[in-house]
């Protein structure tokens, strides 16, 4: 079985709700990132997406794009990426990690090559924020030939029969984007975000995980109550732009910011 | 009369359903504009052929923007440089002084007739913003223009202007803080606004099906040549010369000549400092495929598929990608890409102004700059048309500075 099968199965069991953090390969500096990581699975995070750097960030808010460009002025590329969670598996076999990003840098490498690094490294799946179905075609059978998961968005604006075929497209998990705007955007109606959320659980039988939106212990509270788990970004990338000189703060701050959201969710779903 | 838009299905088959051109194109867009990309497929198709669209965008190409545009005989030219004939494809005479307005109008009354009161569109040399923000004001629309911060200080007369013409302009600080940052920044107001919000892509670029409702408004550049040229010279042009950034002048001089393979098309790249400083935007002359703003195209990049700064004194040809329909002809070898440094523009900037009375904007200087050349190896009996896309009122600061002129 995948990590990320195994990873919902267990919270399933013990009736919990999967926190996904994400950070930016590199940001602020190369040698935090893989301690970053451990630091958060430590404090109960359960799938971590890495962003991978890209120089046009085109559908991120502020706080994530500043992330990518502190992450470049390292020349921090897909290829290091890779190496970062080739590093994070020394220690680390069970926790499922996902690259996210744009599809340049992979088009570069050439998928073949890509697909065969990931899995060597250990990454269990690809979110690429730019590539539609329509447009993955030749990349997911280069992934799944290593047993890489491909994994979709979701709209507030998708269509029912979209819906229906990038469930049926996605593996792993299916990612939806809980508002129209960037990520980092402030306002968020759960109400809404629930209703829809119900509405299109009916499409896929695999797990379904919001994003965009989710800042703190209370929202992550939140979307537990009805999604299968809440994705954190730009409020975990807050902490990276606040203490860019200062990584052992970063790995505290993130870790104590994850505790919080672990506490709050776990809350609502085993309460 | 009446002809539906871009109606050239004799002349070319692309894009294909997909939004295709060869292995360029698509739609490499977060899934949040899928539905909007979908309805404006869906609006465009039905609507380029519906006798009152396509009557109202025939009045205002020619009442408010004054089409057709002369083909003007550049006599003067023609004697300095003694070869080919040289005719001006004058779209500087157009309302607000460039071709942009010709896909404005249009896009305009895509967002009127799709029922979108607010306008967004990006800008480098700030033509396409003022284009934009003109057509706002004529159909009443609520209009925000994307403007690198680099380049709000060297146009600044068109910054002023898009102001008067009540378009709030918003400057983008992040990366290169030029055209290629403004696009990513429109692109994100739009994800956040598609409800309401039209997006006005100014340049064949951009996801399916912007490169080809762009190339179809624009295409009436070509058109008008191809009728003026037969019925003043009796024959075709042997060459035609655009300057291409994102290649919409070009995209629109070159299409209906596609399949009139006797004439020679080609497209006049920024070479910046030169094409081997690496300080130019130059991506069919010295790029690589790769993936950037909603299309696969020629992109300048470097070993890891990060997109690389440029440099062009034109901010309007300052972009790091071109539109996939230019990738397209220029392996099918039907267009030629070459490229022009700063240095050789601003030379035919000053000739044009001196041998024809006629300001050229400086991203035209580079047509003319490879188009006078060109006619200069040809026969006398020959044509060159150079599309004069632009004129050069905004440019007169930049001239200035460089001539250690001061202008208040």
């Amino acid at each position: 079985m995948s990590r990320i099968s195994n990873c919902f199965e267990q919270l399933e069991a013990q009736n919990k709700k999967a926190l996904i953090p994400y950070v930016v390969a590199g940001d602020p500096v190369p040698d935090v990132t893989v301690k970053v990581m451990h630091k958060m699975v430590e404090m109960g995070a359960d799938l971590i997406e890495l962003g991978v750097p890209f120089s046009e960030p085109e559908a991120e808010g502020a706080v994530i794009q500043v992330a990518h460009e502190r992450a470049l002025e390292h020349n921090v590329s897909l290829r290091d990426t890779i190496q970062m969670v080739a590093d994070f598996r020394q220690n680390d076999k069970t926790t499922p990690v996902l690259l996210m990003g744009y599809i340049n840098p992979i088009e570069k490498m050439g998928y073949e090559e890509f697909a065969k690094l990931a899995k060597a490294a250990g990454v269990d799946a690809s979110l690429l924020v730019n590539v539609p179905p329509e447009e993955g075609v030749e990349l997911e059978i280069a992934l799944r030939k290593q047993d890489i998961d491909t994994i979709y968005l979701v709209a507030p604006t998708t269509t029912d029969t979209r819906a229906a075929y990038l469930c049926a497209k996605s593996t792993g998990f299916i990612y939806y984007v809980s508002l129209k705007g960037t990520t980092g955007a402030s306002t968020i109606n759960m109400d809404e975000v629930e209703t829809r959320f119900n509405h299109l659980k009916q499409f896929t039988k695999i797990p379904m995980v919001v994003g965009f939106g989710i800042k703190d212990g209370a929202s992550a509270a939140r979307v537990a109550e009805f999604a299968d788990g809440s994705v954190v970004g730009s409020a975990i990338v807050q902490i990276f732009a606040d203490n860019k000189d200062k990584p052992d703060i970063i790995v505290e701050s993130v870790g104590a910011l994850i505790s919080e959201m672990r506490t709050a969710m776990d809350l609502v779903s085993v309460g | 009369m009446g002809k539906p838009i871009g109606d050239n299905t004799e002349v070319s088959t692309m894009p294909t359903v997909d939004g295709r051109y060869g292995i360029y194109g698509g739609r490499y867009v977060s899934e949040v504009l899928i539905a909007a990309l979908d309805e404006l497929r869906d609006s465009y198709s039905r609507l380029k052929s519906d006798p009152d669209f396509v009557a109202e965008i025939e009045r205002d190409l020619r009442n408010y923007v004054g089409r057709e545009s002369p083909l003007y005989f550049a006599e003067r030219l023609t004697r300095e440089m003694g070869g080919a004939r040289i005719l001006l494809k004058r779209e500087d005479l157009n309302h607000t002084g460039a071709h942009k307005i010709n896909n404005c109008i249009g896009q305009a009354l895509l967002a009127k007739y799709m029922g979108k009161p607010r306008v967004i569109a990006e800008t480098g040399a700030g033509q396409h913003g003022v284009a934009s923000a003109t057509v706002a004001a004529r159909f009443g629309l609520k209009c925000r223009v994307y403007m690198g911060s680099d380049d709000i200080a060297r146009q600044s007369l068109n910054v002023y202007r898009m102001k008067l013409l009540g378009a709030e302009v918003v400057p983008v600080t992040t990366g290169s803080r030029t055209l290629k940052d403004a696009l990513s920044e429109a692109m994100r107001d739009w994800v956040a606004n598609v409800d309401d919000t039209y997006y006005i892509i100014g340049t064949v670029a951009g996801p399916h099906p912007y490169p080809m409702i762009v190339r179809d408004f624009q295409s009436v550049i070509g058109k008008e040549t191809k009728k003026q040229c037969l019925a003043d010279y009796n024959q075709l042009p042997d060459a035609i010369v655009a300057c291409v950034g994102g290649g919409s002048n070009a995209m629109g001089i070159f299409h209906p000549f596609l399949q009139d393979e006797e004439v020679r098309l080609i497209g006049v790249e920024p070479a910046g400092k030169g094409i081997e400083t690496g300080m130019h935007a130059a991506p069919l002359s010295k790029g690589q495929v790769g993936v950037l703003h909603g299309n696969k195209t020629y992109l300048m990049q470097d070993e890891n598929g990060q997109i690389l700064p440029t440099h062009s004194i034109s901010a309007g040809l300052d972009y790091p990608g071109v539109g996939p329909e230019h990738s397209w002809l220029k392996d099918i070898k039907r267009a030629e890409y070459v490229s022009v440094t700063d240095e050789q523009a601003l030379h035919a900037f000053r000739q044009l102004n001196l041998l024809e009375g006629i300001l050229p904007a400086l991203e035209t200087a580079h047509a003319l700059s490879y188009g006078a050349e060109l006619a200069s190896k040809m026969g006398k009996d020959e044509i060159v048309v150079i599309n004069l896309s632009g004129r050069g009122d905004k440019d007169i600061p930049t001239m200035a500075k460089i001539d250690g002129i001061s202008i208040s």
